[in-house]
């Protein structure tokens, strides 16, 4: 039994996130080290949160799927003495590949949950330019050997391959529709400045050229064409589905936020973006690894005890069109469904592996604020070697209003009205879900 | 005027600092802001500089901005990381061989480096003013100050230590717009501090904190996110949020500024007696600043500038700062630094003031267990009181932590018998200057050690050679002369016995490296380098003074070289007894040019620890002490003036130079220059000593020869 001075779970509230602008690798970031990244983060974080005493902070979580070199050290150690936190704040790294971040998160509210922690920051940085994936990665011959894989669950554009063969009704056409939709809600996004608020600048030197301020992702082609996108290249198979075009590019970036307790935030009085509902992860087979959202988010519907008919809004990783075109399947939603990615995805926007779970999350706070006809939302992305992340969060800006156009939403409608997530945390049914 | 047009400046072996341009968009500010980076493509080793070709891109950038469409909100200028600019590339001035070339294209440099910097720094494009911003990252030294100081407003990162104008240490005034703007923005007063006091006083730095209370910043930024926080600052200013101008402290003319200027000329005269005219020539421009026009002061900046360029003054400087820079970091004619043993455990013999000095010194630089030992237990007590309370102070200070303050006092340990050097792989000893004694004292150490624990002497005048004749394994006996006091004087004398290996030099040097010590490898000849030529060039005064010159004559008579401190005054620093004992060595050695030690002994023996007295009044001279210097025999030749007084003693020091460099003590004048230098204090604009006897003709009248050929460290 876990030992706790308090004896029941404590909600989890998503204080705010901010992220540094994605960068391409070789681009704006090429002279810019990984740790410098998430330490503008850490610090836009706590300048945005001026009532966060930086000594309540009782850990930093933040992942790197490359844990060396200006990655390595225990980033979330040396990121909270680089950006100045007291050094009482003691800091880790962790590792999920492209869920780390999702996994810095939960694993920090989790230890808020159980009344270990009030505070922590949770984040993930990934500088692909100087870490390739698979950067000094050495597989067990094993794998080989006793067939324990396929092989091509080490090559992720294979494993996309593979889902567009599992489910020969997701073609490329409608991967490349998808992709360049995507293009346009982030195009979009940025137009009606949805996307900059959250964005910590970043200053990039270049030896040849001169400082330069990110103050944009660098990745977006708001001029894609479904023409430009079916004549590219297929580069994990001849006469393939998958391109540059339908998939997540190779990516430079961090992002963070701050989880804390939802008593703290009382006590403080910081703001409260989202309420952590509940998570799931699952794992699936590797060479279908961008099918692992689908029973991570089964799971964690279960555990939370909702459906997903209850989920207003999605923000799902797009490492490939097609994997998000699966669980949309899966799942009976529709391809263009206003509910998911408003803003866009990866697709337009990269993908840092260990750094993109945070974006999502900030993502969907975002929307949840403008949105207080939804009452849930839910982050899912797929992990290399075969494995899914999710996570739902409770909008305290939920009124229950009756012209709520998402479904099953206003079920608890009349209770969550009265407040936001201190008076709805008590609300019987869903803190179940969370132990 | 020069006949030089700026744009026909070469310097072929230029590595050019560029100015790049980016354009940055700010929220709520019409217009990009231009952010200029100043970057030579080095890392921060090789910090960027500037040289014409840097100059001109600093033109072709605000070229660049001007053009620019659309029309630029603010101008902002940055370095590379860790570095903003550290001014003028010295390189350029020794490029300029011929005096009259050198004057011309110092002039035209002055003259393009003004353009240059108004240029990006007043923000006046095609009738339209823009806001101009230094965001200093990084350090920022003469002409990189001056670009900041060229600049509206200015943002400065916590993290720098470097901020200079650092011109008159080296000889030249801030010629480009440094005395007219500094005094302008952060008043006379504080500009004397920055452009005079501070270089005059061993070229001392301001540390970000110390520039911002001067002024010379709006604000500070933290280093994390400078850049970021910076650029947020300056967008704060061009909305007009923030009027940083308006919280600076209203600079104050008339009586305020002329004080500041005499209290800058007391410093320099202090100083320097007059003996190097940029202090003066910088304060002139100063003082210029209070009234005169931006073309009108930086006229006269180019001017001075091209004046001082083709100085003997600047000349000897660059020489000096040559052998500081480089010399001084690696040994003339050394050994392979790889024959290094290590060193792990240190013993030190006696437990005197000079004991108790090195044995701190060690602890703090080697890290490692210090012994002290004495035959006398209230002695050995006393010297580790010393040394422990040396550390408290420095905790107190805060110079070291509790955990070092904890790690020092564990590391220094005494012991009254030398068996605990059984594991030492170096002692040093410091024990009464007398060589029965110290052959004893080694005797006893090599009954202990091991045959290659390396065995120092600090001994200031005896033989070496003699010191390890004693022994059976000679060749591991090496000297290391400190000076007083240990802990602040940069030099020492690492001297070679007749049987020294290169395996003991070469720990002596490495240890000495450790110790951030600069070494002058010298032969084991009597007093070495530093203590010969300060006791001849002292025998010289004191001889003057026993034939009769007053004492202030004679004492005073070699101000207008400027040096740190007067022979005298000196004396007492040393001590007589000192003084004596080395000057008794040197005159058993050479007698000819080391003449009688009566009157020092007189002075000695009466007790008296200086010749001068201080009171209410100041410095006096005591009488009895002057009395006692001089000799019933005095009276049967002329009594010298002081200028007599002076030219013997610049004599004197040509012939003992030449004669040490003869007997082959160091391998160059340069050492014995750094020497001077490093050991004494003796000021760049003399070049230590040899350039200053070089120009003045003094080395060819009295040796037959110059030290240094033409050009290297004198003008021609």
């Amino acid at each position: 039994m876990f030992q706790s001075a308090r004896d029941s779970v404590r909600d989890v509230v998503f204080v705010d996130g901010v992220r540094t602008p994605f960068g391409k690798a070789k681009g704006v970031y090429s002279e810019t080290r990984a740790d410098d990244l998430i330490v503008k983060v850490i610090r836009e974080l706590l300048r945005r949160n001026p009532a966060l005493p930086a000594e309540r902070i009782d850990d930093v979580a933040i992942a790197a799927t490359t844990q060396t070199g200006d990655q390595g050290l225990t980033i979330g150690r040396v990121a909270g003495i680089l950006a100045g936190l007291p050094q009482s704040v003691p800091g880790y790294a962790i590792d999920r590949m492209c869920a780390g971040a999702v996994t810095a998160v939960t694993t920090t509210a989790s230890a808020i949950a159980v009344g270990a922690y009030d505070v922590a920051i949770a984040g993930g940085v990934e500088h692909m330019g100087r870490h390739p994936m698979g950067e000094g990665a050495d597989p067990n011959p094993r794998f080989v050997s006793e067939k324990l894989i396929d092989t091509s669950a080490l090559v992720m554009g294979q494993t996309a391959e593979n889902v567009h063969d599992r489910y020969p009704t997701i073609t490329k056409e409608r991967a490349d529709a998808y992709a360049l939709a995507s293009q346009r809600k982030v195009a979009k996004a940025y137009a009606d400045g949805l996307i900059q608020p959250d964005l910590a600048p970043v200053a990039a030197r270049h030896t040849e050229s001169g400082w330069e301020l990110v103050t944009t992702d660098e990745p977006p082609r708001p001029d894609t064409t479904l023409a430009g996108l079916a004549g590219l290249k297929t580069p994990f198979r001849p006469h393939g589905r998958v391109t540059a075009g339908n998939a997540a590019g190779i990516n430079d970036g961090a992002t963070g936020c701050i989880l804390a307790a939802g008593d703290v935030v009382e006590e403080l009085g910081l703001t409260a973006k989202m309420r952590l509902a509940g998570f799931g992860f699952a794992g699936v087979e590797p060479h279908v690894m961008g099918l692992g959202p689908i029973p991570s988010t089964e799971k964690a519907l279960a555990r939370t005890g909702l459906s997903i008919d209850d989920i207003g809004l999605f923000e799902l990783n797009e490492a490939f069109a097609v994997q998000v075109l699966a669980f949309l399947d899966h799942f009976g939603i529709a391809d263009d469904d206003p509910r998911v990615n408003p803003f866009g995805g990866a697709i337009a926007l990269g993908h840092p592996l260990a750094s993109s779970g945070v974006r999502l999350m900030t993502q969907l706070a975002r929307q949840f604020a403008d949105r207080p006809d939804v009452r849930y939302g839910l982050t899912a992305m797929c992990v290399g070697f075969g494995m899914g992340a999710t996570t739902i969060w409770e909008n305290p800006h939920f009124t229950g209003d009756a012209g709520a156009t998402n479904g099953r939403s206003s079920a608890n409608a009349a209770s969550a009205a009265a407040n936001a997530a201190s008076t709805a945390a008590r609300t019987p049914g869903r803190t179940g879900g969370a132990r | 005027m020069s006949g030089t047009p700026a744009t026909a400046l070469d310097f072929p072996g230029e590595v050019v600092t560029q100015a790049h341009v980016r354009y940055v968009a700010l929220p709520g500010v019409a217009g990009p802001l231009a952010l200029v980076t100043l970057d030579n493509g080095l890392d921060h080793t090789r910090p960027s500089t500037f040289g014409p070709a840097g100059l001109r891109s600093l033109l072709a950038a605000a070229d660049e901005i001007e053009a620019h469409t659309p029309a630029v909100s603010a101008i902002a200028v940055t370095g590379k990381p860790f570095i903003f600019s550290v001014g003028a590339d010295l390189a350029f001035r020794s490029s300029l061989r011929d005096p009259e070339a050198a004057r011309a294209g110092i002039h035209a440099i002055g003259e393009l480096g003004h353009a240059a910097l108004r240029r990006i720094g007043e923000g006046r494009f095609g009738g339209r003013k823009v806001p101009t911003f230094a965001l200093v990252n990084g350090a920022a030294m003469g002409g990189g100050l001056e670009v900041a100081l060229h600049c509206d407003y200015r943002a400065l990162s916590s993290d720098v230590t470097a901020l200079a104008l650092p011109e008159v240490f080296l000889g030249l005034v801030p010629g480009w717009g440094g005395t007219q703007l500094l005094p302008n923005l952060v008043g006379a007063d504080r500009a004397v501090t920055i452009a005079i006091e501070n270089p005059l006083n061993q070229n001392r730095m301001l540390r970000a904190a110390q520039a911002f209370a001067l002024g010379l910043a709006d604000v500070l930024l933290e280093p994390a996110d400078f850049l970021e926080e910076a650029l947020r600052w300056a967008a704060r200013v061009i909305r007009g949020e923030i009027d940083p101008a308006a919280a600076r402290a209203p600079v104050r003319r008339g009586q305020v500024w002329a004080d500041a200027v005499a209290r800058g000329r007391a410093l320099a005269d202090a100083k320097l007696h007059g003996a190097a005219p940029a202090a003066y020539r910088a304060l002139d421009l100063l003082a210029l600043a209070e009234t005169a026009d931006r073309d009108t002061g930086y006229a006269a900046e180019t001017e001075a500038l091209a004046d001082l360029a083709v100085s003997e003054e600047l000349a000897a400087s660059l020489y000096a700062f040559d052998l500081v820079q480089k010399r001084a970091k690696r040994p003339a004619g050394g050994p392979d630094a790889s024959l290094a043993r290590p060193v792990t455990k240190v013993g030190v013999v006696g437990a005197g003031l000079m004991a108790s000095q090195l044995a701190l010194l060690f602890a703090q630089r080697l890290e490692v267990p210090v012994v002290l030992t004495d035959i006398d237990q209230a002695r050995l007590d006393a010297g580790l009181a010393t040394v422990h309370q040396e550390i408290d102070n420095l905790l107190t200070r805060k110079r070291i932590s509790p955990d070092k303050a904890s790690r020092l006092h564990g590391a220094v340990t005494g012991s009254l018998t030398k068996d605990v050097y059984a594991d030492a792989d170096l002692v040093i000893e410091a024990v009464f200057e007398d060589l029965a004694v110290k052959q004893r004292v080694f005797t006893e150490l090599e009954a202990v050690v091991s045959p290659d624990t390396l065995l120092l002497t600090n001994t200031s005048a005896l033989s070496v050679s003699d010191m390890a004749s004693v022994l059976r394994h000679p060749q591991r006996v090496a000297g290391l002369h400190f000076f007083n006091p240990v802990a602040i004087m940069p030099l020492v004398e690492a001297v070679r016995g007749r049987q020294t290996d290169d395996a003991a030099i070469a720990t002596t040097l490495a240890v000495a490296k450790k110790l951030r010590k600069n070494a002058v490898l010298t032969a084991d000849t009597p007093a070495f380098v530093v203590n010969r030529l300060l006791t001849r060039f002292m025998g010289e005064v004191l001889a003057a003074i026993d034939n009769g010159t007053p004492v202030e004559d004679a004492d005073q008579a070699l101000e207008p070289l400027g040096l740190p401190m007067s022979p005298l005054v000196l004396l007492g620093l040393v001590g007589p007894a000192v003084a004596l004992h080395v000057a008794e060595i040197l005159h058993a050695a050479y007698p000819e040019r080391f003449p009688g030690t009566e009157g020092l002994g007189r002075l000695v023996a009466a007790g008296k620890t200086s010749v001068y007295t201080w009171g209410p009044d100041g410095q006096q001279v005591d009488p009895e002490a002057a009395e006692l210097i001089r000799s019933a025999a005095s009276g049967d030749t002329p009594v010298l003036t002081g200028e007599q007084v002076r030219e013997a003693s610049l004599a004197a020091l040509a012939e003992e130079i030449r004669a040490l460099l003869d007997e082959g003590v160091v391998a160059e004048a340069a050492d014995v220059d750094l020497c001077l230098l490093l050991g004494a204090g003796w000021p760049f604009h003399l070049g230590g000593i040899t350039p200053y006897l070089d120009r003045t003709g003094i080395s060819e009248k009295i040796t037959g020869r110059r030290f240094t050929p033409p050009g290297v460290a004198t003008l021609s």
